[in-house]
């Protein structure tokens, strides 16, 4: 098969030690810039762009691409440990994660979360040797209605199975719509909710957001509770990654369920972070029995994770095959695509067979360098949570503030911080889930945007979700999700009545 | 007491020399702020520009880029009337920087800014899908006139150089488009290879890998002239080989987009001499010679006068469009 002789060739272009060890030194840089939450993947890659123009594209897009893969592997790393996400798409990653490390298994929770990883980038990277041309053609019979159907579905996905009270995930959802709604409508080009603020003309950051919900938040918690990391007691061996490593076979089907819908999400522009909300709601939906969701279980790890990374190493499909790039990192990668010369279409594959056929192989590379380099991190970053809280504690909030200066330069976002800091603790108190925020504020905007752009298409007619095969397949699934779960729970109680009776 | 007094006499010597040195230069690191996000058409333009002036050692301090684009690139205008008088701010835009006070109420207006130089002119073509039953321009403009309001042409933005180009050609003809607004010139063209809308009004390089591809095909181009001669691009059609939309009878002569560079409004004029010599060693160099034909814009420098005079008659076009569109904010 033609694909598989393009492989080698690729390889034969990505095996050089030049290329080795720009892969070696990406992912380190990537690493960093992963851990260190605001410093996300975009930013990072878009520093090192102006250095890329003393490369050839080829040894550029390598760089730039490994780095990519460390900044996702470093992101996880801090929404375990400190329930700060690094990246938008590990916050799914804080859900069961973070639990985990917090009861003593931080080793394990690290190890699950980068195997996974690794696992979805290497299924992410297959997908796209084997089914490059198809998956290029299929991503373009998506217009708005298509891309409206997706977001439902996640939202259905991730809101259908909520466990918690109803109402409380309606507020959630609806606080994250409203915040989403925040600055310049693209769509009519109307500024909204700034309330005159000059601040707030860009939209409210969802990162920034998320730093306080979750990092500020969550050490307003352990104040409350006492002044200490419960995780404290972590014994760290190195033995307890192999261990790990040896009970992930247990997971397969999530692996694979998750592999699939972080595919998907990639190659529609549904992105990593979508993805991994996606992945994790249906894991909790069709989990079976044990401690539930939320609490630290590994398959709260492995979904998120495994989905993130399939969908990263996917988006580069539609960035290279389309010029339309799915996650924000790839955007700017393909910002250096143009300035290096390269006209990113379906052409690309035929015209720039090294350079594409070269990416491809080194995804494989470096994604095995990644795996190794963070398992070799897992020990030291395990052994944080010894320090005592008085010391780690200040670290944080700075950590916190730092980095959600550097989303945008804006001095007014560390303002946010601290009001979502407020923010997250009083959720976390009254029992009010925060994933269904940070779901709508991810992908409110889209979705609002795709469904303004399919009612201008269709004149203001509904039938436009259901006006082809493909638009309403997607949107029966969604609503099955949605209304699936409800109709089972009537239904059983319904049923365990009878013999009652 | 005679110490006090020479050195007070040394000090307004000193003071009164400065300005005799004239020639002003950076002190600190240089901010590069770009109105849009990372990875957009203004992004690469501001990029390429500091890549040349670091390696070239045009200018020696240290290069920032930040990316404000929020609010359709408001945000790094508004960082600018926030930083006035700052010499070490410069903001790369396009023509978004006089159009938008227009369109949006916003809390800066031009005079905000002080404009430094063009450095290149980005073409409007009217892309359709390959497959498509219009042969020119006018096929189009006919169609839309025989069934008004139901052909769907997208655009990247609202408000923006696309609606209002698409304003401009119906304002023109009589034609009534369905215009759609998308996020970003890339995203309009894979929605037309897909044939979710009939057609778009995108730059070269937005469309030019689906053109490679055969999956749209351009009808003609909003320049006084053909663009200059290039390989061939599609079969043995090139960028030179694309009729101007006025040889097929669309009565619009020339719709450009500025890449534009900026000072913070109340500088010395020191400041702007520096910046206008930089910028040119930047237009005059190879490496921005090869970035113009690689994304397939045209080549023209504008300062001072030349400058002013080109921002008074694009506005004074575009907010022609805004008026008979009741798009002007009040």
């Amino acid at each position: 098969m033609g694909n598989f002789d393009l492989l080698m060739h690729g390889f034969g272009v990505a095996i050089t030690p030049m290329h080795l060890m720009l892969m070696v030194g990406g992912v380190l840089m990537g690493l960093i810039v992963g851990v260190l939450p605001g410093l996300g993947a975009p930013n990072g890659v878009s520093l090192l762009i102006p250095l890329t123009f003393a490369l050839d594209p080829t040894s550029a897009i390598i760089l730039l691409s490994s780095m990519y893969w460390g900044a996702l592997f470093g992101g996880s790393t801090t929404s375990i440990l400190f329930n700060i996400p690094g990246e938008p798409s590990s916050v799914a990653t804080t859900f069961d994660g973070y639990p985990m490390a917090r009861a003593g298994q931080s080793t394990r929770a690290l190890t699950l979360a980068f195997m996974s990883a690794g696992f979805g980038a290497l299924l992410g990277v297959i997908v796209i040797t084997l089914l490059a041309g198809w998956a290029s053609n299929f991503a373009l019979r998506f217009g708005a209605p298509e891309y409206f159907a997706v977001y439902f579905l996640a939202f259905a996905a991730f809101v259908g199975m909520g466990s918690a009270a109803p109402m409380k995930t309606l507020v959630s959802l609806a606080a994250g719509l409203l915040l989403a709604s925040v600055g310049m409508d693209s769509v009519t080009g109307s500024i909204r909710l700034t309330f005159g603020f000059e601040d707030l003309l860009g939209g409210i950051s969802f990162l920034v957001v998320v730093i306080g919900l979750f990092g500020i938040g969550e050490l307003l918690s352990t104040v409350q509770e006492g002044l200490r990391f419960r995780g404290v007691a972590s014994k760290i061996d190195l033995r307890d990654v192999f261990k790990t490593i040896a009970e992930l076979p247990r997971y397969w089907a999530t692996y694979i369920r998750s592999g699939l819908i972080g595919i998907w999400m990639g190659i529609t522009p549904g992105g990593p972070t979508a993805a991994s909300f996606m992945s994790y709601g249906i894991a909790r939906s069709s989990s079976r029995k044990g401690a539930p969701f939320g609490t630290g279980r590994p398959e709260g790890i492995v979904a998120p994770e495994t989905a993130d990374h399939s969908a990263g190493s996917c988006a580069m499909l539609p960035m290279l095959a389309l010029g339309v790039p799915s996650s924000a990192t790839a955007a700017v990668m393909m910002g250096g695509l143009m300035i290096w010369g390269l006209t990113p279409g379906p052409m690309l594959f035929a015209t720039q067979p090294d350079f594409v056929w070269g990416l491809i192989a080194s995804m494989y590379v470096s994604n095995l360098i990644g795996v190794v380099l963070v398992l070799a991190t897992v020990p030291m970053f395990a052994a944080l949570l010894r320090i005592p809280f008085t010391i780690i504690g200040p670290m944080i909030v700075a950590i916190c503030f730092v980095g959600a200066y550097t989303v945008s330069n804006a001095t007014f976002d560390l303002w946010l911080v601290l009001i979502f800091g407020l923010v997250g603790y009083l959720f976390s108190r009254l029992d009010y889930p925060l994933a269904p925020l940070v779901l709508a504020m991810v992908l409110g905007h889209k979705a609002e945007n795709a469904f303004h752009q399919s009612m201008l298409l269709s004149d203001g007619s509904l039938g436009i979700f259901f006006s082809n095969p493909l638009v309403s397949g997607i949107m029966a699934v969604g609503i099955a999700l949605l209304v699936l779960p409800k109709l089972m729970a009537f239904g059983s109680r319904f049923r365990r009545r009878v013999p009652v009776e | 007491m005679t110490t006090i007094k020479t050195g007070l006499l040394a000090a307004t010597a000193l003071l009164l020399a400065v300005p005799a040195q004239a020639e002003w230069a950076p002190s600190r690191p240089i901010e590069f702020v770009v109105a849009s996000g990372a990875g957009g058409g203004t992004d690469n333009f501001a990029r390429t520009i500091q890549a040349i002036l670091t390696r070239d050692g045009i200018i020696d301090n240290p290069v920032v880029v930040l990316n404000k684009g929020g609010g359709s690139g408001a945000e790094a205008f508004l960082y600018a009337r926030q930083n006035d008088g700052d010499p070490h701010k410069l903001i790369f835009g396009t023509n978004n920087v006089y159009l938008l006070p227009h369109v949006a109420k916003l809390a800066y207006t031009v005079e905000d800014l002080q404009p430094v130089a063009a450095l290149a002119l980005d073409e409007f073509l009217v892309w359709v899908k390959a497959d498509s039953p219009y042969q020119t321009v006018m096929d189009l403009v006919n169609a839309a006139k025989d069934a008004p309001g139901t052909i769907p042409f997208g655009g990247s933005q609202s408000k923006d150089t696309d609606e209002t180009l698409v304003a401009l050609i119906e304002q023109t003809t009589g034609a009534d488009f369905k215009y759609i607004p998308f996020n970003g010139g890339g995203e309009v063209g894979v929605q037309l290879a897909g044939g979710h809308v009939a057609a778009n009004v995108n730059n070269p390089n937005e469309n030019a890998g689906q053109w490679q591809a055969g999956a749209v095909r351009p009808l003609c181009v909003f320049a006084p002239q053909r663009m200059a001669e290039s390989a061939p691009i599609s079969g043995d059609m090139g960028w030179h080989d694309i009729p101007t939309c006025k040889e097929q009878g669309l009565e619009i002569d020339s719709y450009q987009m500025p890449r534009t560079v900026w000072l913070p409004a109340g500088t010395e004029p020191d400041v702007l001499a520096y910046y206008e010599a930089a910028l040119q060693k930047v237009a005059e160099s190879d490496a921005w010679k090869e970035y113009l034909a690689k994304t397939s814009q045209s080549a023209s420098f504008l300062t001072g006068d030349e400058l002013a005079k080109f921002i008074e008659t694009s506005e004074g076009n575009a907010v022609k469009v805004f008026e008979a569109e009741g798009w002007t904010a009040k």
